[in-house]
Protein backbone atom coordinates (compact mmCIF):
# COMPACT_ATOMS: atom_id res chain seq x y z
CA UNK A 1 0.00 0.00 0.00
CA UNK A 2 1.40 3.13 -0.94
CA UNK A 3 0.77 6.58 -0.10
CA UNK A 4 -0.16 8.45 3.15
CA UNK A 5 -0.46 4.84 5.02
CA UNK A 6 2.30 3.52 3.04
CA UNK A 7 4.62 5.68 4.07
CA UNK A 8 3.81 5.91 7.97
CA UNK A 9 4.22 2.08 8.20
CA UNK A 10 7.82 2.71 6.62
CA UNK A 11 8.50 5.06 8.81
CA UNK A 12 7.72 3.90 12.02
CA UNK A 13 8.76 0.27 10.79
CA UNK A 14 12.12 1.48 9.81
CA UNK A 15 12.16 3.71 13.77
CA UNK A 16 11.13 0.39 15.23
CA UNK A 17 14.08 -1.89 13.30
CA UNK A 18 16.74 0.70 13.88
CA UNK A 19 15.95 0.34 17.57
CA UNK A 20 15.96 -3.44 17.82
CA UNK A 21 19.17 -3.77 15.48
CA UNK A 22 21.16 -2.59 18.25
CA UNK A 23 21.75 -5.24 19.96
CA UNK A 24 22.96 -8.46 18.67
CA UNK A 25 22.51 -11.46 21.07
CA UNK A 26 18.65 -12.46 21.33
CA UNK A 27 18.76 -11.61 25.39
CA UNK A 28 20.43 -8.62 24.99
CA UNK A 29 18.10 -7.57 22.19
CA UNK A 30 14.87 -8.25 25.19
CA UNK A 31 16.58 -6.64 27.96
CA UNK A 32 17.26 -3.30 25.47
CA UNK A 33 14.01 -2.95 24.51
CA UNK A 34 12.92 -3.39 27.80
CA UNK A 35 14.69 -0.79 29.11
CA UNK A 36 14.09 1.47 26.22
CA UNK A 37 10.58 0.99 27.11
CA UNK A 38 10.73 1.61 30.66
CA UNK A 39 12.92 4.66 29.70
CA UNK A 40 9.69 5.78 27.39
CA UNK A 41 7.16 5.17 29.96
CA UNK A 42 9.43 7.55 32.16
CA UNK A 43 9.09 9.77 29.23
CA UNK A 44 5.37 10.00 29.23
CA UNK A 45 4.75 10.44 32.80
CA UNK A 46 6.66 13.22 32.42
CA UNK A 47 4.88 15.02 29.66
CA UNK A 48 1.08 14.31 31.52
CA UNK A 49 3.01 16.44 33.93
CA UNK A 50 4.45 18.88 31.66
CA UNK A 51 0.80 19.14 30.40
CA UNK A 52 -0.65 19.30 34.18
CA UNK A 53 1.48 22.30 34.74
CA UNK A 54 0.96 24.42 31.31
CA UNK A 55 -3.06 24.01 32.26
CA UNK A 56 -2.50 25.08 35.35
CA UNK A 57 -0.94 27.78 34.50
CA UNK A 58 -3.68 28.79 32.12
CA UNK A 59 -5.89 28.11 34.14
CA UNK A 60 -4.58 30.35 36.95
CA UNK A 61 -4.44 33.18 34.27
CA UNK A 62 -8.45 32.87 34.11
CA UNK A 63 -9.01 33.60 37.12
CA UNK A 64 -6.45 36.55 37.63
CA UNK A 65 -8.17 37.78 34.29
CA UNK A 66 -11.95 37.23 35.64
CA UNK A 67 -10.61 39.08 38.93
CA UNK A 68 -9.13 42.34 36.86
CA UNK A 69 -12.38 42.40 34.55
CA UNK A 70 -14.81 42.69 37.85
CA UNK A 71 -11.83 45.17 39.44
CA UNK A 72 -11.60 47.24 35.94
CA UNK A 73 -15.19 47.32 35.55
CA UNK A 74 -15.81 48.79 39.36
CA UNK A 75 -12.98 51.28 38.82
CA UNK A 76 -14.59 52.61 35.02
CA UNK A 77 -17.84 53.20 37.17
CA UNK A 78 -16.04 55.26 39.58
CA UNK A 79 -13.67 56.98 37.21
CA UNK A 80 -17.22 58.28 35.84
CA UNK A 81 -18.88 59.08 39.03
CA UNK A 82 -16.05 61.03 39.67
CA UNK A 83 -16.80 62.97 36.43
CA UNK A 84 -13.43 61.22 35.12
CA UNK A 85 -14.71 60.13 31.39
CA UNK A 86 -11.07 60.21 30.25
CA UNK A 87 -9.89 57.60 32.91
CA UNK A 88 -13.13 55.43 32.70
CA UNK A 89 -12.40 54.91 29.00
CA UNK A 90 -9.17 53.80 29.54
CA UNK A 91 -10.49 51.02 32.21
CA UNK A 92 -13.21 50.08 29.92
CA UNK A 93 -10.34 49.48 27.20
CA UNK A 94 -8.35 47.23 29.68
CA UNK A 95 -11.44 45.76 30.71
CA UNK A 96 -12.00 44.57 26.77
CA UNK A 97 -8.71 43.75 26.56
CA UNK A 98 -8.73 41.31 29.53
CA UNK A 99 -11.81 39.79 28.56
CA UNK A 100 -10.74 39.33 25.09
CA UNK A 101 -7.46 37.00 26.47
CA UNK A 102 -10.08 35.61 28.19
CA UNK A 103 -12.23 33.94 25.48
CA UNK A 104 -9.10 32.61 24.16
CA UNK A 105 -7.79 30.73 26.89
CA UNK A 106 -10.65 29.12 27.65
CA UNK A 107 -10.67 26.69 24.32
CA UNK A 108 -7.25 26.25 25.33
CA UNK A 109 -7.29 25.42 28.34
CA UNK A 110 -10.41 22.65 27.21
CA UNK A 111 -7.81 21.45 24.70
CA UNK A 112 -5.30 20.45 26.98
CA UNK A 113 -7.71 18.81 29.07
CA UNK A 114 -8.39 16.33 26.18
CA UNK A 115 -4.55 16.25 25.83
CA UNK A 116 -3.95 15.55 29.40
CA UNK A 117 -6.76 12.56 29.45
CA UNK A 118 -5.29 10.89 25.61
CA UNK A 119 -2.06 10.66 27.61
CA UNK A 120 -3.11 8.94 30.57
CA UNK A 121 -4.90 6.41 28.00
CA UNK A 122 -1.96 6.54 25.92
CA UNK A 123 0.45 5.89 29.05
CA UNK A 124 -2.34 2.78 30.38
CA UNK A 125 -1.85 1.26 26.84
CA UNK A 126 1.70 1.18 26.85
CA UNK A 127 2.06 -0.06 30.46
CA UNK A 128 0.28 -2.86 30.02
CA UNK A 129 2.23 -3.79 26.73
CA UNK A 130 5.29 -3.09 28.70
CA UNK A 131 3.68 -5.78 31.41
CA UNK A 132 3.21 -8.37 28.41
CA UNK A 133 6.57 -8.10 27.11
CA UNK A 134 8.28 -8.73 30.25
CA UNK A 135 6.36 -11.69 30.93
CA UNK A 136 6.95 -12.75 27.26
CA UNK A 137 10.82 -12.23 27.53
CA UNK A 138 10.95 -14.16 30.60
CA UNK A 139 9.26 -17.35 28.99
CA UNK A 140 11.28 -16.59 25.75
CA UNK A 141 14.71 -16.56 27.36
CA UNK A 142 13.65 -19.89 30.08
CA UNK A 143 12.67 -21.52 26.86
CA UNK A 144 15.61 -20.19 24.81
CA UNK A 145 16.45 -22.33 21.89
CA UNK A 146 18.33 -20.97 18.82
CA UNK A 147 15.80 -19.76 15.97
CA UNK A 148 12.71 -20.39 17.14
CA UNK A 149 13.33 -18.04 19.93
CA UNK A 150 14.74 -15.41 17.61
CA UNK A 151 11.20 -15.16 15.54
CA UNK A 152 9.40 -14.73 18.94
CA UNK A 153 11.58 -11.95 20.13
CA UNK A 154 11.05 -10.13 16.69
CA UNK A 155 7.44 -10.81 17.00
CA UNK A 156 7.02 -9.36 20.72
CA UNK A 157 9.59 -6.76 20.38
CA UNK A 158 8.26 -5.45 17.03
CA UNK A 159 4.43 -5.14 18.12
CA UNK A 160 5.94 -3.54 21.48
CA UNK A 161 8.28 -1.26 19.28
CA UNK A 162 5.61 0.30 17.35
CA UNK A 163 3.85 1.29 20.57
CA UNK A 164 6.66 2.79 21.55
CA UNK A 165 7.40 4.79 18.58
CA UNK A 166 3.45 5.50 18.29
CA UNK A 167 3.10 6.63 21.93
CA UNK A 168 6.23 8.88 21.61
CA UNK A 169 4.43 10.00 18.17
CA UNK A 170 1.41 11.14 20.38
CA UNK A 171 3.98 12.99 22.86
CA UNK A 172 5.36 14.31 20.19
CA UNK A 173 2.32 15.94 19.24
CA UNK A 174 0.81 17.00 22.53
CA UNK A 175 4.24 18.81 23.20
CA UNK A 176 4.12 20.61 20.16
CA UNK A 177 0.51 21.24 20.84
CA UNK A 178 1.29 22.68 24.10
CA UNK A 179 4.48 24.76 23.07
CA UNK A 180 2.05 26.94 21.54
CA UNK A 181 0.17 27.13 24.54
CA UNK A 182 2.64 27.82 26.41
CA UNK A 183 3.90 30.83 24.17
CA UNK A 184 0.35 32.04 24.32
CA UNK A 185 0.44 32.30 28.47
CA UNK A 186 3.85 33.94 27.99
CA UNK A 187 2.55 36.53 26.02
CA UNK A 188 -0.38 36.81 28.46
CA UNK A 189 1.73 37.62 30.99
CA UNK A 190 3.88 39.75 29.35
CA UNK A 191 0.69 41.90 28.68
CA UNK A 192 -0.19 41.29 32.36
CA UNK A 193 3.62 42.81 33.55
CA UNK A 194 3.26 45.80 31.05
CA UNK A 195 -0.07 46.40 33.18
CA UNK A 196 -2.28 46.21 30.09
CA UNK A 197 -5.04 44.03 32.84
CA UNK A 198 -3.86 45.95 36.04
CA UNK A 199 -5.94 47.11 38.15
CA UNK A 200 -5.47 51.21 37.40
CA UNK A 201 -5.47 52.28 41.00
CA UNK A 202 -2.19 49.87 42.04
CA UNK A 203 0.87 51.76 41.87
CA UNK A 204 4.26 50.05 40.63
CA UNK A 205 7.27 50.69 39.42
CA UNK A 206 6.12 50.72 35.61
CA UNK A 207 2.21 52.98 36.61
CA UNK A 208 2.22 55.61 33.95
CA UNK A 209 0.86 58.59 34.49
CA UNK A 210 -2.87 57.32 33.78
CA UNK A 211 -2.51 55.17 37.12
CA UNK A 212 -1.17 57.78 38.97
CA UNK A 213 -3.88 60.25 38.05
CA UNK A 214 -6.69 57.79 38.76
CA UNK A 215 -4.77 56.67 41.92
CA UNK A 216 -4.96 59.97 43.15
CA UNK A 217 -8.64 60.63 41.69
CA UNK A 218 -9.70 57.59 43.94
CA UNK A 219 -7.62 59.11 46.95
CA UNK A 220 -8.98 62.11 46.56
CA UNK A 221 -12.31 60.91 46.01
CA UNK A 222 -12.05 59.12 49.38
CA UNK A 223 -10.80 62.03 50.87
CA UNK A 224 -13.64 64.09 49.38
CA UNK A 225 -16.17 61.94 50.63
CA UNK A 226 -15.30 61.43 53.80
CA UNK A 227 -15.21 65.32 54.48
CA UNK A 228 -18.59 65.64 52.67
CA UNK A 229 -19.77 62.81 55.57
CA UNK A 230 -17.97 65.56 58.51
CA UNK A 231 -19.77 68.61 56.57
CA UNK A 232 -23.02 66.49 56.80
CA UNK A 233 -22.37 65.66 60.71
CA UNK A 234 -21.07 69.47 61.03
CA UNK A 235 -24.16 70.73 59.55
CA UNK A 236 -22.13 73.32 57.45
CA UNK A 237 -21.28 73.92 53.55
CA UNK A 238 -17.61 75.43 53.86
CA UNK A 239 -15.62 76.16 50.62
CA UNK A 240 -14.32 73.57 48.53
CA UNK A 241 -11.97 70.84 49.82
CA UNK A 242 -7.94 72.19 49.74
CA UNK A 243 -6.71 69.30 48.79
CA UNK A 244 -7.53 70.24 45.37
CA UNK A 245 -4.62 72.48 45.49
CA UNK A 246 -1.66 69.81 46.07
CA UNK A 247 -1.82 67.79 42.63
CA UNK A 248 0.15 68.32 39.59
CA UNK B 1 -5.32 -7.54 8.48
CA UNK B 2 -4.02 -5.07 11.44
CA UNK B 3 -4.29 -1.48 10.81
CA UNK B 4 -2.79 1.48 13.33
CA UNK B 5 -4.48 4.65 13.49
CA UNK B 6 -1.22 6.51 14.65
CA UNK B 7 -2.03 7.67 18.21
CA UNK B 8 -4.98 5.99 18.55
CA UNK B 9 -4.31 2.47 18.16
CA UNK B 10 -4.73 -0.92 16.58
CA UNK B 11 -7.74 -2.51 15.07
CA UNK B 12 -8.48 -6.20 13.02
CA UNK B 13 -9.77 -5.53 10.00
CA UNK B 14 -11.47 -8.28 7.26
CA UNK B 15 -9.03 -8.31 4.82
CA UNK B 16 -12.06 -7.24 2.17
CA UNK B 17 -11.57 -4.07 3.38
CA UNK B 18 -7.95 -3.34 2.37
CA UNK B 19 -8.83 -2.36 -1.53
CA UNK B 20 -11.95 0.08 -0.24
CA UNK B 21 -8.89 1.55 2.04
CA UNK B 22 -6.05 1.57 -0.56
CA UNK B 23 -8.59 3.20 -3.06
CA UNK B 24 -9.31 5.96 -0.34
CA UNK B 25 -5.53 6.26 0.57
CA UNK B 26 -4.72 6.98 -2.64
CA UNK B 27 -7.62 9.02 -3.59
CA UNK B 28 -6.15 11.48 -0.43
CA UNK B 29 -2.61 11.27 -2.04
CA UNK B 30 -3.74 12.77 -5.30
CA UNK B 31 -5.77 15.45 -3.11
CA UNK B 32 -2.77 16.33 -1.51
CA UNK B 33 -1.11 16.26 -5.03
CA UNK B 34 -3.43 18.70 -6.35
CA UNK B 35 -3.59 21.02 -3.06
CA UNK B 36 -7.34 20.16 -3.03
CA UNK B 37 -7.35 20.32 1.36
CA UNK B 38 -11.26 19.87 1.39
CA UNK B 39 -10.95 16.57 -0.56
CA UNK B 40 -8.25 15.87 1.38
CA UNK B 41 -10.13 15.98 4.88
CA UNK B 42 -13.18 14.41 3.12
CA UNK B 43 -11.24 11.24 2.12
CA UNK B 44 -9.07 11.17 5.44
CA UNK B 45 -11.57 11.14 7.68
CA UNK B 46 -13.36 8.53 5.49
CA UNK B 47 -10.04 5.92 5.90
CA UNK B 48 -10.29 6.63 9.79
CA UNK B 49 -13.87 6.36 10.05
CA UNK B 50 -13.28 3.21 8.17
CA UNK B 51 -11.20 1.67 10.36
CA UNK B 52 -13.14 2.20 12.91
CA UNK B 53 -16.22 1.70 12.07
CA UNK B 54 -15.15 -2.28 10.44
CA UNK B 55 -11.76 -2.69 13.08
CA UNK B 56 -12.04 -4.53 16.27
CA UNK B 57 -10.08 -2.65 18.44
CA UNK B 58 -7.03 -4.92 19.81
CA UNK B 59 -6.31 -5.25 23.80
CA UNK B 60 -3.57 -2.69 25.36
CA UNK B 61 -1.20 -6.38 26.34
CA UNK B 62 -1.28 -6.69 22.36
CA UNK B 63 1.60 -7.33 21.15
CA UNK B 64 1.22 -7.15 17.48
CA UNK B 65 2.82 -5.15 14.42
CA UNK B 66 0.68 -3.86 12.21
CA UNK B 67 0.28 -4.26 8.64
CA UNK B 68 -0.70 -1.03 7.35
CA UNK B 69 -0.51 2.64 9.72
CA UNK B 70 -2.43 4.94 9.37
CA UNK B 71 -1.16 9.04 9.76
CA UNK B 72 -3.12 10.29 13.31
CA UNK B 73 -6.72 11.41 12.84
CA UNK B 74 -5.62 15.31 13.44
CA UNK B 75 -3.39 14.99 10.47
CA UNK B 76 -3.42 18.52 8.77
CA UNK B 77 -3.16 19.25 5.22
CA UNK B 78 -0.03 21.12 5.55
CA UNK B 79 1.83 17.83 7.71
CA UNK B 80 0.35 15.40 4.92
CA UNK B 81 2.13 17.50 2.40
CA UNK B 82 5.37 17.45 4.26
CA UNK B 83 4.72 13.29 4.32
CA UNK B 84 5.36 13.69 0.19
CA UNK B 85 8.17 15.32 0.87
CA UNK B 86 11.27 16.00 4.08
CA UNK B 87 10.84 13.75 7.02
CA UNK B 88 7.38 12.72 6.82
CA UNK B 89 5.37 12.57 10.09
CA UNK B 90 7.97 11.05 12.59
CA UNK B 91 11.24 12.52 11.88
CA UNK B 92 14.56 11.25 13.52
Amino acid sequence: MAGLAGRMSTVVKAKVSKLLDRAEDPAETLEYSYQKQIEMLQNVKKGIADVVTSKKRLQLQSQKLEQQVVKLDTQARQALAAGNEELARTALERKQLAQTELQSLDPQVAELEGQQASMIENEKKLRSKIDAFRTKKEVIKAQYSAAEAQVRISEAATGVGEEMADVGLAMQRAVDKTENMRARAAAVEELEKAGAFEDITQLGSGADDIDRQLAELTSASGVDSELSKMKAELGSGGPQPAIEEGKA
Amino acid sequence: MIVRISTVGQYRLPDADAARLNELDNGAVAAVDAGDEQRFADLFAQMIALVEADGEALADDDLHGSDVILPPPDTTFAEARAEFSGDGLIPD
